[in-house]
């Protein structure tokens, strides 16, 4: 049981597929139940109004875009390193659910910001590294297009996501330093006893877990389907040499 | 290596337009700004030293494709990666060459250009102060950029997505010390951070560069 086992992508294939219903069967467990409690069983807060609901949606969405990056950063190491090819198609198959997260916290922040702060977008810090981990997302997803050649592909890609990274972080603090901001400090972080009330604190860690399930879910299908098309490809090929 | 660059500079001004054409479009930009916001010399001068330097950003976009282009086209760039000095080294020249034919000029021409954006006294000599400490790293990068879509086709557009996202850091510490040193504030936050970004790209950067080319010669 290592990840250097995964690389054969039959293994994965097997694994994958056993382990996919039970994925699926958390994410709704999860994710269901965590946005119902949200939306429906929260008390309305006074000073925010029924806006602050979209919280059990922007929160988890935000979290998952940076960390999907961070995943797919990793990936493409494993992949430099030591070639393993399973690893470089997950970071294919990651970069657009990341790009759709980044998207979701965007847009629902907007929404939040409208009534909240009487505008749809402020550049603040975090809204601006955002905008910016979004055109990271679109590069690579466009470099990973324009190369015909999928180890060529998969090499430049974990270049540019290696790059990518430490240029996305210097953003982030050069934007900090640029504008102070309106947005918020984190909702949740380790090195505070609370930060908001447990009934709203409860519903959201059950659908940031949610969040992070369909995340796996979606990912797991999606280097399934890398894997089959890269099958179908050789296959193709083959038929033309014969 | 200084063969290496005396021919990328014979090239750059042999074949037409290397030093010129990085000058004629920033002069276009700053042209085109005014008729876009309105000629008042107050507006302009607020924005004048972001403009100087999203057309330096722009001016230097224009000009990356060829880094690498016809070196590959032609075979010499797998001449140079069996060069014996490094790849990396190859690199850095190239970025070198670069940045002499359009970083510099532009370096030297910015202050005509602020005359015509209004922009204030104090501010023209943090303007050639940062522009001549960010330039370099705007050349560096664009060899990364360049570096990675060498091999395409049609690449110029998918370069332009690759690279402008890394400028952020340069031109936000950019343009704020210029802002900054405008208004009279304190700028040794964003002078030193636009050093050390320059520094930090021009000594790691190649190797990012040299890598990707690598690959793009297998």
């Amino acid at each position: 049981m290592s990840i250097w086992e995964y690389a054969n992508p039959v293994k994965f294939m097997q694994t994958s597929g056993w382990l996919l219903p039970w994925v699926v069967g958390a994410t709704v467990l999860t994710l269901v139940p965590g946005l119902v409690w949200g939306f429906f069983f929260t008390p309305v807060a006074a000073e925010f109004g029924a806006t602050v609901k979209v919280i059990y949606v922007h929160v988890p969405a935000a979290t998952l875009a940076i960390n999907i990056w961070v995943m797919m950063l990793v990936a493409s190491l494993i992949w430099l390193i030591r070639r393993h090819h399973v690893s470089a198609l997950a970071a294919k198959a990651a970069a657009p659910i990341g790009m759709v997260m980044t998207l979701i916290a965007l847009i629902t922040g907007a929404f939040w910001g409208q009534p909240m702060w009487g505008t749809w977008w402020e550049w603040d810090p975090r809204l601006t590294s955002f905008l910016i981990l979004f055109l990271f997302y679109l590069g690579y997803m466009a470099l990973w297009e324009a190369i015909e050649n999928p180890d060529t592909a998969a090499d430049l890609t974990g270049v540019l996501c290696l790059v990518g990274s430490v240029f996305a972080v210097l953003s982030r603090y050069a934007a900090i330093f640029w504008n102070q901001g309106l947005h918020q400090g984190s909702t949740l972080s380790l090195d505070k006893e609370q930060h908001i009330a447990d009934v709203y604190w409860q519903p959201l860690v059950l659908s940031i877990g949610g969040f992070g399930m369909l995340f796996v879910t979606l990912l797991l299908l999606r280097t399934r389907t890398e894997i089959r098309s890269r099958r179908l490809k050789a296959l193709e090929q083959r038929e033309r040499m014969a | 290596m200084i063969a290496l660059l005396a021919r990328d500079l014979r090239l750059a001004i042999r074949a037409g337009g290397g030093f010129g054409l990085g000058l004629a479009f920033f002069l276009i930009v700053v042209t085109l700004v005014p008729f876009g916001v309105g000629p008042q010399g107050e507006i302009l001068a607020r924005i004048a030293s972001g403009i100087l330097w999203l057309g330096a950003l722009l001016a230097c976009l224009l000009s990356l494709d060829r880094i690498f282009a016809l070196d590959f086209e032609d075979g010499s760039l797998d001449l140079l990666a069996t060069a014996p000095i490094p790849l990396e080294a190859v690199v850095t020249i190239k970025a070198l060459a670069h940045w002499i034919t359009t970083g510099l000029p532009l370096v030297l021409a910015a202050p005509l250009f602020a005359v015509l954006l209004h922009l204030p006294g104090p501010a023209y000599l943090w303007l050639e102060v940062s522009l001549l400490l960010g330039t370099p790293a705007l050349s560096v990068l664009g060899t990364f950029g360049a570096a990675l879509t060498v091999g395409l086709k049609r690449g110029g557009l998918l370069l332009s997505l690759l690279v402008l996202p890394l400028y952020v850091p340069t031109l936000i510490f950019g343009a704020e010390l210029v802002r900054r040193g405008a208004e009279g504030m304190a700028i040794e936050v964003p002078l030193t951070m636009l050093a050390g970004i320059t520094a930090a790209t021009v000594a790691l950067v190649p190797f990012a560069s040299a890598a990707a080319i690598r690959v793009n010669l297998r």
